[in-house]
């Protein structure tokens, strides 16, 4: 038994990735997460509209974070403000009762403005202060159903790991079999190899998201409001994205069980710090940084504002302008790294090899 | 036109994996590369194909797609069939449609897998495997053919098999370069380059590589000294004097190709240990 005690760690001495994951990575998850992880939120942007728009935000304190001010503006700038995402709270003033529209997309946002509403005017009434007449109206998301906000998420959750880990295997697989070496020497250029090695992924990726879409329709009621165009503009910038990272995980991986490891490192901090289960507004600002370089937070934004609010093209440029940054940088660098591994004899500057081969041909 | 290596050297890192190589091959014939494990064959057909870029020297090869190149280990689909491969290596060079399907009808024909079509890669013996790997480099009829160790580990009937479409090969025209650890196949080519640690120890036909061997070759019955330039030949044991003197009383033998190999190697391994004295 000893015999294998000790062959077990010097193989596991050789791992290091397999090291890094059971050592370096729980405590580097316990520190993130535990800093992210958070369901209460401390603070809740909202505008507040109407003739009356001054004196109630002077009223509105913490969570409120009150982000603007219009006395001109009425009811439908207010439902703009939270359909484009500007704010999770609109008061809309200058009629009784006031009206506070929330934006139902925002669970735990919302669930926490509604029990600040209330204690705000107990408060108030304990004070003995006359509190005019208030009105709740949840847009969105009128029941606050947890699946409506969930399915448009998991979307982009089960596209990165169609993106990512498949992705790496597959290319992986070829690296294992010999065959990328083999396909090094044959006419077909770099190009034509990754081009031919991701678009049945991409193909694949775009059926399982109109599965999975048509599946949240149909069995949990799922509102699809929006522009198809939109989102699938989104879901293809996205898509890239994660092709580029499966490729990149690929290309610093000998095997599958190396890819499987890495597509998981990237995979895990998608799903819980890119808004999917806790919202990245309640996430400590030291770790909020990470969701907003994870494409899964861009995506969500877009698929939840498409799928539930009819949320405009021209209003989720912020998200798509990200998506198409991180799909140049993160594709990008995929193909240069993948092409290296297909252009071997091209790596060392000018290699007299190529010289003498533009000779022969 | 010849295809080949000219004072080509390779180095991974610090070392150095191939050492002013030479080799070359012509249209219609074989050249075998022939050496140990580690003595830098592969590196010196990787460099041949363009997988390994060169530290110094020069490579002469045609454009890819003449090229025809199994590597050491696969050169196949394992999830593929048998038919499945041979479309994506006919397309990957240009071929489809029904004459690409006859040719490959035919190879198949000839290295006994035509009954083989719909079984996948990875369900094939591993000389089968290596039978079509060979028949995928075969398909676009290259002029150059590069062939890494393909009949290591597989039986002497497939082994005889596979040498059979090389010839082939070269007798319809192209240049084949074939590495091996089998001594006995490199009788069948009309150059060798022996190789060991990187270094080219001999190059030319076998024929000129037994003439060129230094010394006198002996047999005696007993291993002889000094000790590393006897080895044991069935009952006997082979004797080399470097200098020519054969010590008295020992049979002077005239060298075969294995003889000449093995020699090779001890002149070339005293050469390295001058070198490295003299450093």
């Amino acid at each position: 038994m000893w015999a294998m005690i000790v062959k077990e760690f010097r193989q596991l001495r050789r791992d290091r990735r397999t090291l890094a994951m059971m050592i370096v990575l729980p405590v580097l998850l316990l520190v993130i997460f535990g800093y992210a992880a958070r369901f209460n939120i401390s603070r809740i942007s909202t505008v507040v509209v109407g003739p009356q728009a001054e004196q109630v935000a002077a009223h509105l304190h913490l969570p409120f974070q009150v982000v603007e001010i219009d006395p001109d503006a009425g009811s439908s700038v207010a439902a703009l403000r939270l359909r484009d995402g500007k704010a999770v709270v609109a008061v809309v003033t200058g009629s009784s009762p006031i009206q506070f529209l929330m934006d139902g997309t925002q669970l735990f946002a919302v669930q926490t403005a509604e029990s600040a509403l209330g204690h705000m005017v107990q408060t108030a009434k304990a004070n003995g202060i006359r509190v005019p007449p208030i009105a709740v109206r949840i847009l969105y998301n009128p029941r606050l159903i947890t699946s409506w906000v969930l399915v448009p998420g998991l979307c982009g959750l089960i596209l990165v790991f169609i993106g990512t880990l498949i992705t790496s295997l597959g290319v992986v697989r070829e690296r294992q079999a010999g065959t990328l070496e083999q396909l090094a020497v044959t006419p077909l250029r770099p190009w034509d190899v990754i081009a031919g090695k991701i678009a049945p992924y991409l193909l694949v990726a775009a059926v399982d998201l109109v599965v999975i879409v048509g599946v949240g329709i149909i069995l949990f009621h799922v509102p699809f409001i929006g522009s198809v165009a939109t989102f699938g503009l989104g879901a293809a910038l996205f898509l890239l994205v994660t092709l580029g990272m499966g490729i990149l995980v690929s290309t610093v991986s000998q095997n599958q069980g190396q890819a499987i490891q890495l597509a998981f490192m990237v995979m895990l901090p998608q799903i819980l710090l890119s808004g999917l289960i806790f919202p990245v507004s309640s996430m400590a600002v030291g770790v909020r940084w990470i969701a907003y370089v994870l494409p899964l937070t861009y995506f969500i934004d877009i698929s939840r504002g498409v799928m539930l609010k009819d949320t405009p093209i021209g209003a989720l440029w912020q998200p798509l302008l990200w998506l198409s940054v991180l799909a140049v940088v993160v594709l990008g660098s995929a193909i240069l790294r993948f092409r290296r591994d297909l252009a071997p004899s091209a790596r060392v500057g000018k290699a007299p090899a190529a010289t003498a081969e533009q000779v022969a041909a | 036109m010849t295809w080949g290596l000219e004072s080509a050297s390779v180095r991974f890192g610090q070392t150095t994996a191939l050492q002013d190589v030479t080799v070359a091959t012509e249209p219609s014939t074989v050249t075998v590369v022939v050496g140990g494990d580690g003595a830098g064959k592969s590196t010196c057909l990787r460099a041949l194909v363009g997988l390994v870029a060169l530290s110094a020297g020069e490579a002469r090869r045609p454009p890819k797609r003449e090229i025809g190149y199994v590597p050491a280990v696969g050169g196949l689909y394992p999830d593929l069939t048998v038919d499945e491969n041979l479309a994506f290596s006919g397309g990957a060079y240009g071929r489809k449609g029904a004459g690409s399907y006859a040719t490959s009808s035919a190879i198949l024909e000839r290295i006994g897998l035509a009954d083989a079509r719909s079984l996948l890669g990875g369900q094939l013996s591993g000389g089968m495997q290596r039978k079509l790997a060979l028949a995928m480099a075969l398909l676009h009829e290259p002029a150059l053919l590069v062939l890494d160790e393909p009949t290591t580990g597989i039986d002497p009937v497939s082994r005889f098999e596979m040498w059979r479409m090389i010839s082939r090969s070269a007798a319809g025209g192209a240049a084949v370069i074939v590495s091996t650890t089998y001594v006995d196949e490199a009788q069948r080519a009309s150059s060798v380059l022996l190789l060991e640690q990187g270094r080219a120890i001999a190059m030319g036909s076998p024929f000129s590589i037994i003439e060129a061997i230094p010394g006198k070759l002996g047999v005696v019955s007993s291993p002889a000294q000094p000790a590393g330039l006897s080895w044991r030949w069935g009952k006997s044991w082979r004797l080399w004097a470097p200098s020519g003197a054969l010590p008295d009383g020992v049979e002077p033998l005239r060298p075969g190709f294995e003889d000449a190999v093995v020699i090779a190697s001890m002149a070339g391994q005293q050469e390295v240990q001058l070198d490295a004295g003299t450093r």
